[in-house]
C-alpha cells in the first residue's frame, strides 16, 4: 500500500512505497547542502539533534568516510538502544549508508540521503530508507507505538518462527 | 489493539496475500475470482483469506452464493496513523536540526568573537 501523510505541523513528508518494502522522507532546511551533509556526518553535530526526545546519545564509534562505519546508542529511562551500520558513499552531495537496530540484529536497511539546492539558501533532503522485509519496514514503522510494540513483534516472530503465517 | 497490529503485520508478511489485499483495493470479489490468476487450489486461497479475515483486513459478505469478500478500509487508516505518528517523529528531528543548523550559522558570522 502507498500511503502520504502530510499535515500542518510541520514540512517532512513521508511516503511508504508500495511496491517495495522503502519508506521516503522528504524535508526542506534552510542550510546549503554542505552544512545538511555536515549535521549528518560530524558526530558533535549529529548528537545535538539525531536521538528521540529525552534519550541520552553516545557514539561509541563514528567514522563517516566511505567504507567507515558507525554506532551510537540512545538511552531511554534506563534501556539502552543500539544502532549500528557502515557508510557505503559519503560525497559532497549523496550519502548511502546501512542502518541496523540491534534489537533486531538480523535485519539491515539501506540509507539513501541526497540534497537538492532549492535556491535562496534552502536544500530539500531526500531520504529512502530500502528495509530488507515488508515486516522490518512496517516493524519501523509502527516502532513509534509506544504501546507494547515491542511485545507485539515477539508475538510476531513468534508466529512467523511457528509457520504459522 | 497490538495484538490486531500483530495479526496485520504477519497477514500482510505474505507476498500472495498482499497481492489479493491488492486486488481486492478495486472492489469485491469472490473466493473464485481471486484464485483465478493464480496456480494454487481455492482451498489455498481460502485459507489465505482467513488469514486476512482474523487479521481484520477482510470480511465476507452475506449473499449465501457468493460470499463476496469486501477489504475492511478502516484497518488501513491505523496503518495512516502508523505513518503519520512516524512522520511526526522525523517532523521532530528535523525540527531539532532547524535549530542546529541556525546555531551553525550564527557562529560563521564575521562579528562572532568569542567561541560558544
Amino acid at each position: 500500500m502507498s500511503t502520504n501523510a502530510t499535515t500542518a505541523d510541520g514540512t517532512a513528508t513521508i511516503e511508504a512505497v508500495e511496491n517495495m518494502p522503502a519508506i521516503t522522507i522528504s524535508r526542506d532546511f534552510t542550510a546549503s547542502a554542505a552544512q545538511l551533509v555536515k549535521a549528518h556526518t560530524d558526530p558533535d553535530v549529529i548528537l545535538q539533534w539525531l536521538g528521540p526526545e529525552g534519550a541520552a546519545s553516545t557514539m561509541d564509534y563514528w567514522d563517516a568516510r566511505t567504507g567507515g562505519s558507525w554506532r551510537y546508542v540512545h538511552t531511554i529511562e534506563g534501556e539502552e538502544y543500539g544502532f549500528h551500520g557502515c557508510f557505503h558513499t559519503v560525497d559532497e552531495d549523496r550519502l548511502v549508508q546501512t542502518f541496523t537496530f540491534e534489537g533486531f540484529p538480523d535485519s539491515v536497511a539501506l540509507e539513501t540521503m541526497t540534497f537538492e539546492d532549492l535556491g535562496g539558501g534552502r536544500t530539500r533532503l531526500h531520504t529512502q530508507s530500502l528495509f530488507d522485509s515488508y515486516e522490518a519496514r512496517d516493524g519501523m514503522l509502527a516502532s513509534g507505538m509506544d504501546i507494547g510494540v515491542n511485545e507485539g513483534y515477539a508475538k510476531l516472530d513468534g508466529l512467523l518462527a511457528d509457520g504459522a503465517v | 489493539m497490538t495484538d490486531q497490529l500483530s495479526q496485520v503485520f504477519a497477514a500482510l508478511a505474505d507476498p500472495t496475500r498482499r497481492d489479493l489485499v491488492a486486488r481486492l483495493c478495486e472492489g469485491d470479489a469472490t473466493v473464485g475470482d481471486l484464485a483465478a490468476p493464480y496456480d494454487v487450489s481455492l482451498q489455498a486461497v481460502s485459507k489465505h483469506l482467513k488469514v486476512l479475515e482474523t487479521a481484520g483486513l477482510v470480511s465476507r459478505g452475506r449473499d449465501a452464493q457468493r460470499r463476496p469478500v469486501h477489504l475492511e478500509a478502516e484497518v488501513f487508516d491505523l496503518m495512516t496513523k502508523w505513518i503519520e505518528r512516524y512522520r511526526r517523529q522525523a517532523e521532530q528531528r528535523y525540527q531539532r536540526l532547524d535549530a542546529v543548523l541556525a546555531a551553525m550559522n550564527e557562529t560563521v558570522t564575521p562579528e562572532e568573537g568569542t567561541a560558544s
